[in-house]
């Protein structure tokens, strides 16, 4: 079978969206996508359609998520939830290397074999932005992690074009979503129970013949019908109106934003935000992009096995800055500093691209609600206010 | 590392064993460690005693009685790096409930010669007698961390027990949060890490077994739950058990009693 | 979507490469300070292995964990590597139990090196606090060599006499024409140099400051107050250079760990010209 041009549009109904997942699957895919688990919308493992979130809304705010059932909504209208692409390229732990020791003499160990590859279906706007900004970070600054690598090189993406926000949702603010315009492999826009699906790469179209779809083309009319759905959601949330209900979506001004907080170190709100802040970590943890890390050595009690371990870490914790014994940020509203102003605007400096993509999970998974939309515009309405100085330098 | 096997005691206070039988259920690694260390007084394993002075010392168990206070100081001269393990070693365990209570009254209530027994009037956690070399905390303790910190000393590096808070090994194993999900108090924001989130791992929240962590803000978090319509009295208990003695806890409960 | 290897594949840098090493000499310096020169195993690794003066390693004692540690030797001198290491914590105590033969694995060279290379036509004044000047060795030996710059000085201070780095190399330096100056907080009855801080050393140090170039390594304060000193004295902001430390995991500006505003000491730095940082580094707990 021919394989489908890339930017043609077909129709799917579920089964077909089956079929694409066992084609995945079949050629040894590990394939990951939306479920309902533990009262919220996570990705996990995913081998049948009828595992989807369908008939599910998930209603978010600060510190709050809620799932309810809604007969209307679709397999997609839920948005992000606690898990990211970050979980899977990303991991919280992986083993960087091995060291044994034979003979008195330490050897590196091979490298263990690459896991199967990986297939993410429900992928969001916000989520292919992280994902461009994470490959910056361990791809694109010089050096380049092996481990990251080889699972980004071999991921397989269908996307998904929202048509629903929650009021955590600002991506129309970074310039991050909702549509997704590129950087997938395949893009689903779901329409009356169906998806329309855009073929996005080669490696799309030949997944899309591999699971025999190739002649259910959308006219010119319904592809202009279906272009249009991410883009009045985008307009409404501008507008800044909620969509069926829920509160209307949260907004930030992201003009001169770097400059903006790099003004102001010593404003008086980080001393407020500490006030309420937990350092719990939630925060960067939920963040796609958040990417420290330390690295563990894992021995056993004979001393002749050593894993060197990677384990998530964060600036809210007080190891992140531990020199000489002693946290450099002993402070939460120093900690709070570095989340958001490295976030808002180091990122730029370092990346050339904000490190925020308006997904919205710090704001829902912060057990007390802190929101960075609310933090950064106090800090614009009072830019260049501070307080003391106590000290002259660290 | 030393000639010899360094030598390993474990010791007994008022506890409930818990944190022994860790070490004790190991299995194979309680085998490998017996390869490597002396273990030379660990009543609850066997009967063989080897008398002082020993490398390494775990102390289960809180200080509740004046002999107690007594054996505590004798152990410290006995052993060259001394750790505590337990919510009761470290911070008084849930015994400690008794010090906001008037002890007399219970030993009145509970025997029927009260003059027989013989008891302080609070139950405390081992460093507020004797210096400590090293707190592992838990309820019980997390038998990985206990294994971590035997084989740092064995080979000579840092023992990895970090001080952050269970909501790190939440996000860490994709558990959905709990207070965020479904509105439940957790004390995994303000508890130091080392159970690998069990409870909110079983949808349940997180009830301080490890003690306050390194920067806890209980004052924000219990503000937060009250305002979604968690009462005082439930956020008191919730702060006031395992750990309840811990400084951070203590200080909130008294706060949240309005006694302070 | 699945990628077709943007990024270059045959020269990327994959910074979690070791190379093991054996060491081949130690050096007791001062008290709790050692210097090891380290050989490595496979002696193609060791010529191919070029680093530039100011740059770090990462060493690694399997077990026990990892230390960023400059390069204190010659880069000139290939096939070893000379790091002098203070005995603090974790690895770097770890370190000081080894002897000649053991196994030390590295990771590097990683970070910017000092401007050693373009001081031809100027004056170059290193200041060093305390172990400091582990970081400036290797360009002070480039230094020192003719043509390398105008005239170089080594301004070292030290908490005490007996902490006064490579004091038995100073003779050697001057010989090469290098002023030596030292000065120390708490001199003793037996010291009859200068004490107070090193910032005291520079008002002998620098009479052309529109030629002077001043690199500096050493606590946070210090080298502040050597940067803004030099600025009075009317050196150039950017002909100070500082080289930091933040304490890292990876060196290779994925951990995060070394951030210091918008910077990676580990990519970024050690080496940073000061009007890059001095404004950061006068806000309390960046
Ligand atoms: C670019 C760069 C170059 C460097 N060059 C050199 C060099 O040439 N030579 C050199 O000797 N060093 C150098 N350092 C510093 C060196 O990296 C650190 O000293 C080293 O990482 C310490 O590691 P460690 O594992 O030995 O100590 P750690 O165990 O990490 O401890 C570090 C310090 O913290 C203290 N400490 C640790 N844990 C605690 C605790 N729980 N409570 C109280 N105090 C604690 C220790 O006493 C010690 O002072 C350099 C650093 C950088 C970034
Ligand atoms: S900062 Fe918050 S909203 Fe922005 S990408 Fe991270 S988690 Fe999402
Ligand atoms: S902002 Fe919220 S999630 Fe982040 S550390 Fe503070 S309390 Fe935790
Ligand atoms: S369930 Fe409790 S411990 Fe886990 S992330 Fe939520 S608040 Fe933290």
């Amino acid at each position: 079978m021919q394989p489908p041009p890339i930017h043609s549009w077909h129709w799917l109904d579920a089964s077909d969206l089956q079929a694409v997942i066992d084609a995945l699957r079949g050629e040894g895919r590990r394939v990951i996508g939306p479920k309902v688990a533990d009262g919220a919308v996570i990705l996990g493992d995913l081998v049948s359609v009828a595992e989807l979130p369908t008939g599910w809304l998930d209603e978010q705010d600060g510190g709050s998520y809620r799932l309810r059932q809604d007969p209307a909504a679709g397999s997609f209208d839920h948005v992000v939830g606690p898990h990211s692409l970050k979980n899977f390229l990303f991991p919280a732990r992986e083993t960087l290397v091995s060291f044994a020791r034979e003979d008195g003499v330490w050897h590196e160990q091979a490298a263990a074999p690459p896991a199967a590859p990986l297939a993410v279906l429900g992928v969001r706007g916000c989520d292919l932005a992280a994902l461009r900004i994470q490959d910056r970070v361990f791809l694109g600054n010089g050096f380049v992690d092996e481990a990251y690598r080889s699972r980004r090189e071999r991921l397989f993406l269908v996307a998904v074009n929202c048509r629903r926000a929650v009021a955590t949702c600002f991506c129309h603010s970074t310039g991050c979503g909702p549509a997704v315009e590129a950087g997938f492999d395949l893009a689903l826009t779901e329409v009356d129970g169906r998806f329309a699906c855009e073929v996005g790469s080669e490696e799309g179209a030949r997944v899309l013949s591999e699971a025999g779809i190739v002649d259910a083309p959308l006219s010119t009319d319904e592809a202009e019908t279906v272009r249009r759905v991410p883009h009045d959601l985008a307009s409404r949330m501008h507008a800044r109106q909620a969509t069926d209900g829920v509160p209307r979506p949260r907004s930030l001004d992201t003009h001169g934003i770097r400059d903006l907080l790099m003004a102001n170190p010593e404003h008086p709100r980080w001393d407020d935000v500490a006030t309420r802040c937990l350092s719990c970590t939630n925060c960067t943890l939920v963040c796609p992009t958040c990417f420290c890390a330390s690295v563990q050595e894992v021995t056993d009690l004979t001393g002749d096995h050593v894993d060197r371990e990677r384990q998530w870490a964060s600036c809210f914790s007080l190891d992140h800055s531990r020199m000489h014994g002693q946290p450099t940020r002993s402070t939460t509203s120093s900690r709070y500093r570095q989340w958001l102003t490295h976030k808002f605007a180091g990122w730029i400096d370092q990346f050339g691209t904000s490190g925020c993509t308006g997904c919205g999970r710090c704001i829902t998974w912060c057990p007390v609600g802190i929101d960075v939309t609310e933090e950064i515009a106090a800090i614009r309405a009072t830019d260049g206010v501070t307080v003391a100085r106590e000290e002259a330098s660290s | 590392m030393a000639a010899h096997k360094p030598r390993l005691a474990v010791f007994k206070f008022a506890s409930c064993d818990g944190c022994q039988l860790q070490l004790l259920e190991a299995g194979d690694r309680l085998l490998e460690l017996a390869e490597r260390v002396e273990i030379d007084h660990f009543l609850e394993a066997s009967s063989r005693v080897v008398p002082g002075p020993y490398d390494v010392g775990l102390v289960e168990g809180s200080i509740t009685t004046a002999d107690d206070a007594e054996r505590i100081r004798e152990i410290r001269r006995q052993c060259r790096f001394l750790v505590s393990i337990g919510a009761c070693a470290t911070a008084g365990g849930i015994q400690a409930l008794r010090n906001w209570q008037r002890v007399d009254d219970f030993v009145g209530a509970v025997y029927a010669t009260p003059a027989y027994i013989q008891t302080l009037a609070t139950s405390t956690g081992i460093a507020e007698h004797v210096p400590v070399d090293f707190e592992l905390r838990g309820c019980p303790v997390d038998r990985g961390q206990l294994l971590e910190l035997l084989s740092a000393v064995l080979w000579g590096r840092k023992p990895h027990v970090p001080g952050h808070c269970v909501c790190v090994e939440c996000k860490a194993r994709g558990t959905v949060c709990v207070a965020v999900a479904k509105g439940i108090a957790c004390l995994g924001p303000v508890t130091q890490a080392g159970c690998h989130a069990l409870c909110p791992s079983h949808d349940r929240e997180c009830f301080g077994c490890f003690g306050p962590s390194e920067s806890p803000n209980l004052v924000s978090l219990t503000g937060f739950y009250e305002r979604g319509g968690a009462s005082r009295a439930a956020l008191v208990r919730l702060v006031r058990s395992f750990n309840g003695h811990a400084p951070a806890f203590r200080a909130e409960s008294d706060r949240l009693e309005g006694n302070e | 979507m699945t990628m077709a290897s943007p990024w270059p594949t045959a020269s990327h840098i994959d910074p979690w490469q070791t190379h093991s090493t054996r060491i081949a000499a130690i050096a007791d310096e001062t008290e709790g300070v050692r210097s090891y020169r380290l050989r490595f195993d496979d002696a193609a690794v060791g010529d191919a292995f070029r680093f530039a003066a100011g740059q770090f390693n990462m060493l690694y004692v399997p077990g026990v964990g990892e230390a960023a540690i400059s390069i204190s030797s010659d880069p000139e001198d290939v096939g070893t590597l000379t790091h002098t290491v203070r005995a603090v914590g974790n690895v770097t105590d770890a370190l000081a139990r080894l002897t000649v033969g053991d196994q030390v694995f590295v990771r590097g060279p990683f970070g910017t090196p000092w401007p050693v290379d373009r001081v031809m036509d100027r004056d170059v004044v290193f200041v060093a606090g305390g172990l400091g000047l582990a970081s400036q060795r290797s360009a002070i030996l480039r230094a020192a060599l003719p043509g390398t710059c105008r005239h170089a000085t080594v301004l070292h201070g030290a908490k005490r006499p007996g902490e006064l780095l490579y004091t038995g190399e100073y003779d050697a330096w001057r010989r090469a024409g290098v002023t030596v100056a030292t000065i120390v907080d708490e001199g003793g009855p037996a010291w009859n140099g200068r004490c107070g801080l090193v910032t005291a050393l520079l008002d002998d140090a620098i009479d052309d400051p529109a030629r002077t170039t001043v690199l500096c390594c050493g606590p946070d304060p210090m080298m502040v107050g050597v940067a803004e000193k030099a600025i009075d004295m009317g050196v150039s902001i950017d002909a100070i250079f500082l080289s930091l430390e933040r304490t890292m995991a990876c060196a290779a500006a994925h951990c995060g760990l070394c951030q210091f505003g918008p910077l990676f000491v580990c990519r970024d730095g050690p080496v940073l010209r000061y009007d890059r940082i001095g404004l950061l580094m006068k806000v309390p707990r960046l």
